[in-house]
């Protein structure tokens, strides 16, 4: 077995630029996720029946189902009931989107429930009403027991692109796959896939630590 | 006049019925305080009469508001009644001044200086002006306690109600929030008091109620109840508790 280094280098710049898809699907699916998110947690908490069984229904449907079925779901088969087609960037932008929405909801659910009730108590006896009460007091105080979990979710989104490359958007794992294909380097250049995504990873688990640590003490 | 009016009240918890008829005046400038045994259904009493608690059946007037109408802004009717808290409830992501000045700015849309300047001057009242800018982590249960007072008399309410504010505290601390109350109820503010402070009870409180298993027993003056006890389960208790 031989290890070429040099094939390492040569496919690089080719995977640099699948990582730039990686880190779009990542930021914007979750950017969308999250407000997905809010909404549907906000539905999970809600007194009204309707709101909370749509709520809990959209939660089900996607934690029941893999990532990868949404992405080929919404790519192959959603097209047919619009009437249009959909790109593979949309498409994956709307996977992750639709898929971190679901995990989100129940970060952002467990976080408000999670306030104490005495919080809620303490607003509404001084005259705040719903709205004011949980702009003021709960939703502070909720979003930062969110945060640990929102950078869990930001880690496992972004591993999660990796599986694009079936509706073949060019992301990193895509990329990597077509460069093999031509020089048949497997070793190097998967290796090197693996290196690229903990790049990425490693420094985010390290910041998401420190800003546990940093919650903590405040 | 009443400023609190309760016909007939009662609070059921799901089949566990807490309060079964409770009928009571509360005047304006009286102090009242309500003791019982736990799970009397004090705590409850109290909570129905700012509509933590939905009324199960009965009607309360506060201030002239029919709680049980649902054509009141309940809001309105909270922002003249002060409560303070067991727990005492401080909202840990705001500094003792932001706790006090949150509602008088969002509730009755005062300025923040105006609200500001109120606001230390209620810190001032409990005497922690030197903590206006510490957060509720770093405060004493008794320090706490006392900002969460001044956070409920920011508003100005019409009365304030009580819920054992001493039973969580250290005894050494039990003092300083006690005198806070003393002084309110010298100034002729309106107290609906639940507590296991006897002492307080006889000292500052006008009328006493002793409740128990979801009713008032037997009210009476202070000197009264606690000297010539009438009914048998208030000698129980007061025999217990002294």
């Amino acid at each position: 077995m031989e290890f070429e280094v040099q094939a390492m280098f040569k496919s690089f710049p080719f995977l640099l630029e699948g990582m730039k898809w990686t880190i779009y699907f990542t930021v914007t699916g979750l950017i969308l996720g999250f407000a997905i998110g809010v909404i549907i947690g906000f539905g999970r908490t809600a007194k009204n029946k309707l709101l909370f069984s749509a709520a809990t229904v959209y939660v089900e449907i996607i934690r029941g189902t893999p990532i990868l079925v949404q992405a080929i779901w919404i790519y192959y088969a959603l097209p047919e009931l619009l009437g249009f087609n959909l790109n593979e960037f949309m498409a994956g932008t709307a996977a992750i989107a639709i898929n971190s929405g679901a995990y989100i909801a129940e970060v952002v659910r467990g976080a408000i429930q999670g306030v104490p009730k005495g919080q809620r108590e303490a607003g509404r006896s001084l005259g705040l009403n719903h709205f004011q009460t949980m702009r003021y007091i709960i939703w502070p105080q909720a979003f930062k027991r969110m945060i640990p979990p929102l950078g869990n979710q930001f880690i496992i989104s972004l591993k999660d692109t990796s599986l694009f490359s079936v509706i073949g958007a060019a992301e990193m794992t895509l990329k990597a796959t077509v460069v093999v294909a031509a020089n048949f380097s497997y070793l190097e250049v998967y290796s090197l896939l693996a290196l690229m995504y903990l790049s990425l990873t490693i420094p985010l688990t390290i910041a998401l630590r420190s800003l546990e640590r940093r919650l903590d003490v405040s | 006049m009443n400023i609190i009016q309760v016909t007939d009240l009662h609070k059921s918890f799901g089949d566990l019925e807490v309060l079964k008829g409770i009928t009571e005046e509360i005047k304006e400038g009286e102090v009242v305080c309500v003791i019982g045994p736990s799970g009397s259904g004090k705590s409850t009493f109290l909570r129905c009469l700012n509509m933590l608690e939905e009324i199960t059946a009965g009607e309360v007037l506060v201030d002239g508001f029919n709680l049980i109408d649902p054509k009141i802004d309940i809001n309105e009717v909270r922002a003249e009644t002060g409560m303070v808290f067991q727990h005492f409830n401080l909202f840990p992501h705001m500094t003792a001044l932001e706790n006090v000045m949150l509602a008088p700015a969002k509730v009755r849309g005062i300025s923040k200086e105006e609200a500001k300047t109120a606001g230390l001057a209620m810190l001032e009242k409990v005497g922690l002006s030197d903590k206006a800018y510490v957060y509720p982590d770093n405060l004493s249960g008794g320090q706490k306690q006392r900002v969460a007072i001044a956070r409920a008399l920011a508003m100005n309410p019409k009365v304030m109600l009580f819920d054992e504010p001493t039973s969580a505290l250290d005894p050494e601390l039990v003092g300083e929030v006690l005198e806070v109350m003393k002084d309110l109820a010298k100034e002729g503010m309106t107290m609906v008091v639940v507590t296991h402070e006897m002492g307080f009870a006889r000292e500052v409180g006008d009328r006493v109620l002793f409740m128990d298993e979801g009713i008032i027993v037997e009210q009476d003056l202070p000197e009264k109840l606690f000297s010539d006890p009438k009914n048998d389960r208030t000698k129980e208790f007061l025999r217990k508790i002294l």
